[in-house]
């Protein structure tokens, strides 16, 4: 019997497989659905329906409102969290680190089951405050996204850079500004990303926590729903167009030092 | 040692072969077996595995037993059944759906099934597409077929009405209404629709995520006027009720925008928690599900009630359908099929079902009946007795001597508001002007425009103010950033000082 022998190129055909099967092969559906009508007829007209309809570009700018909330109020809690963990001499850190990661490891229903209790007791009628409570459901969701990234791009922060800083005459809020910060961009920009794409298109958050308006992801659904696969390959299209100008935008700031760029989990 | 793996690879090949032979050759000296291949609605059958003090104490003349009692699941008892009376054995391959947009969108993905439980205007989709195999002639003649025998005359009624009666059997019916808590909300206000809207009540009440649910109670409220005129006859109503005319789309989505404002929310499937919890004070619902949370509520001490309102009541059917693709001219599997229709008709079965899922099966017959009187017979103390007809459904002289406490009863007799027994058998006041919704045909995708455009925000809503902030919000960050930028020069790497060479590393 011969040994088995792989070359490297070998080994990718798994993943080859998979990418196929699972990444191309929608794709090419989707943008076949896309670009069709219900009869199978090439046609821009869905993409103009969307780009000329109030209230899907309502929508867009709704989705967008409350993704970019999201994210900055996870920043606002994510980057104290992480500098403190990340640069205290406290020996239990991983215990605090971990305090934050535990909740991705429980199931986000019933997360989001809980929060609600919380919210109406904290609130009396959660429906008063859609807008609040997705953001609130949003971040609890998604801050662990955030603070890992910081942590890590943090964690690796060089001490004598800010020795070095602080020798110069910087005070401690100059030393901050101009080598801390600009040294965790990487992280922030993976953290960012992680957390305004998904926050887009999550839906069950708002339709768990009793917010009735539609974001990207609800509006996919419901075309879907209707059997209208033709507008709701559209709007996915349309949003795979906006993460991609996303990322190509990040990207600028992070080429640079790749190694230094936030842990992707 | 290469020799004993590849004698090890063979004996689990063997093993694998010998398994399968025994799966598919188990009854291959009678017939072979067939696989039935049923969709259903989520929750919609008898699991079994009740609890002793869970068995119902009403006589089972099918089994011969004192009670009736759920042991294994309505499926597996099936299997059984069917290889004792049909002399070969049937495998159900049971899943299930979640709306029927759901099964329809799995059926025109390719999903084969033979039997599927659509609800009616479903049912008319599929059968305008002609999906629908036929039952056979002797299964709605047969002498020995449950479902003819005891599917109640109102529902068969109905269903030739329709044109459904040779293609479908049906399953579970009811009305739509509003579940609500008599403590917190007045009976005059809950008894119509425009509950949802009023601002007493505003955060208050839910509604399905559903555009027809939404779309029918708009309706009522759009043609409130004409609606509740005296001589309105039953075609008018209907007609009023299943008005999709451009005009009336439009009404519509100004008075969905305006209950989306008022409401709780639209839930997808928080309503029935809610209710109990006592978040919401009433919440628009399917009887079935209605009863459900009157009876989790009634464990938790807390007493609501159901109403059907008074301009929009509507009658909804689930059946059973057998798909043309899925049958494929088998004539073992129309029989398993059917079988398998014929056997939750029986009416020991559609109590189980009933109990167990709370909804009502179209299923008449004593033995439903007694089940009804056992649940609902007045106890002796009650104070005050109700004669609760239900003849229209069980056949002349069905009278269920109930506590007249569980109802409010008009003066001229007609019933609008009661409990559990008023969900399962609405009163013949209520399924007069009761009205079965159709499929919206060829104006679904305007429907669901309009359905869209009422949950989207409205570029055009939005105040001049609330822009004034976004944009500058948005432009101080964009200036903090930029000033940042530049200030530290930040993001400007690339290019060397004067006089300096960059280095690579």
């Amino acid at each position: 019997m011969k040994k088995l022998r792989f070359n490297r190129s070998q080994l990718c055909i798994p993943y080859a497989v998979f990418l196929v099967l699972f990444v191309i092969a929608p794709l090419i559906v989707i943008v076949y659905y896309a670009f069709t009508n219900g009869e199978g007829n090439f046609t821009f007209s869905n993409f103009v329906g969307f780009f000329s309809s109030t209230n899907t570009l309502g929508t867009l700018l709704y989705s967008f409102l409350l993704s970019i909330v999201t994210t900055l109020v996870c920043l606002v809690i994510a980057y104290p969290t992480a500098y403190i963990l990340a640069r205290s001499n406290f020996k239990k850190k991983y215990v605090l680190l971990l305090l934050f990661i535990l909740p991705m490891w429980i199931n986000f229903t019933l997360r989001i089951t809980a929060l609600k209790e919380i919210l109406s007791v904290l609130e009396g009628n959660l429906a008063a405050y859609p807008f609040l409570n997705s953001v609130i459901g949003m971040t609890f969701d998604f801050l662990p996204f955030m603070i890992l990234p910081l942590y890590t791009s943090l964690l690796k922060l060089d001490n004598s850079l800010l020795e070095a800083a602080a020798d110069l005459g910087g005070n401690k809020f100059t030393v901050f500004l101009r080598v801390t910060l600009p040294l965790s961009v990487p992280g922030i920009v993976s953290g960012v990303t992680m957390v305004l794409l998904p926050s887009m298109t999550n839906y069950v958050v708002l339709d768990m926590l009793y917010n009735s308006t539609y974001i990207m992801g609800s509006l996919i659904g419901s075309y879907f729903s209707a059997y209208d696969w033709n507008n709701g390959s559209m709007i996915s299209l349309v949003l795979l167009v906006i993460i991609f100008l996303v990322t190509l935008v990040t990207n600028r700031f992070s080429d640079k030092d790749s190694n230094n760029r936030g842990a992707v989990l | 040692m290469i020799k004993f793996k590849r004698f090890s690879a063979i004996a689990a090949a063997c093993c694998l072969l010998g398994s399968s032979a025994i799966v598919f050759g188990g009854c291959s000296d009678v017939r072979e077996t067939v696989t039935l291949r049923v969709c259903n609605w989520e929750e919609y059958i008898d699991l079994g595995g009740w609890e002793e003090d869970e068995s119902i104490e009403v006589a089972n003349p099918f089994t011969e037993e004192e009670n009736i009692f759920g042991e294994n699941s309505l499926t597996e008892d099936f299997e059984e059944w069917f290889a004792e009376n049909y002399g070969y054995n049937v495998k159900v391959e049971y899943s299930t759906f979640g709306t029927n947009e759901d099964l329809y969108n799995r059926l025109s993905l390719g999903d084969v099934y033979d039997l599927v439980c659509p609800s009616d205007y479903m049912m008319m989709k599929l059968l305008a597409e002609d999906a629908v195999e036929k039952y056979s002639e002797n299964f709605f003649n047969g002498e020995n077929n449950y479902y003819s025998q005891f599917v109640s005359d109102y529902i068969d009624g109905i269903f030739s009405q329709y044109g459904w009666n040779e293609y479908a059997a049906c399953y579970m019916w009811g009305t739509t209404g509003l579940v609500y808590n008599p403590e917190k909300i007045d009976a005059e206000d809950i008894s119509t629709i425009k509950v949802l809207l009023n601002e007493d009540y505003k955060r208050q009440v839910t509604i399905k995520d559903n555009v027809r649910d939404s779309y029918f109670a708009a309706l009522g409220i759009v043609n409130e006027a004409e609606l509740t005129k005296p001589e309105l006859t039953a075609e008018t109503r209907s007609l009023l009720l299943n008005d999709i005319s451009e005009n009336t789309i439009a009404n519509a989505e100004d008075v969905l925008k305006q209950i989306k404002e008022n409401v709780y929310s639209f839930e997808t499937d928080s309503g029935k928690s809610d209710m109990v919890s006592g978040k919401v004070v009433a919440n628009y619902q399917w009887s079935g599900d209605a009863v459900y949370i009157m009876d989790e509520a009634d464990a938790e001490d807390t007493e609501l009630w159901y109403s059907v309102p008074a301009e929009c009541s509507n009658l909804w059917f689930d059946g059973w359908v057998m798909l043309k693709n899925g049958i494929n001219g088998n004539e073992q599997k129309r029989e398993a099929a059917e079988a398998f229709v014929n056997f939750l008709s029986r009416p020991d079965n559609a109590v189980r079902n009933m109990y167990y899922i709370g909804y009502s099966s179209a299923i008449a017959g004593d033995t439903v009946f007694e089940y009804m009187e056992y649940n609902y017979a007045a106890e002796e103390d009650a104070e005050q007795i109700c004669e609760y007809d239900v003849s229209y459904f069980f056949g002349e002289n069905s009278v269920i001597m109930t506590d007249a406490e569980c109802f409010d009863i008009e003066e001229n007799g007609d019933i609008n508001r009661g409990r559990q027994l008023f969900a399962q058998y609405p009163p013949a006041n209520v399924t007069a002007r009761s009205v079965v919704m159709l499929d919206f045909g060829d104006k679904l995708g305007q429907i669901n425009q309009m359905w869209i455009n009422v949950r989207c925000l409205d570029l055009l809503d939005i105040s001049p103010v609330t822009v004034g902030i976004i944009i500058a919000v948005i432009g101080m960050a964009a200036v903090a950033i930029t000033l940042y930028a530049l200030r530290y020069k930040l993001f400007i790497r690339n290019k060397p000082h004067k006089g300096y060479t960059k280095v690579e590393k």
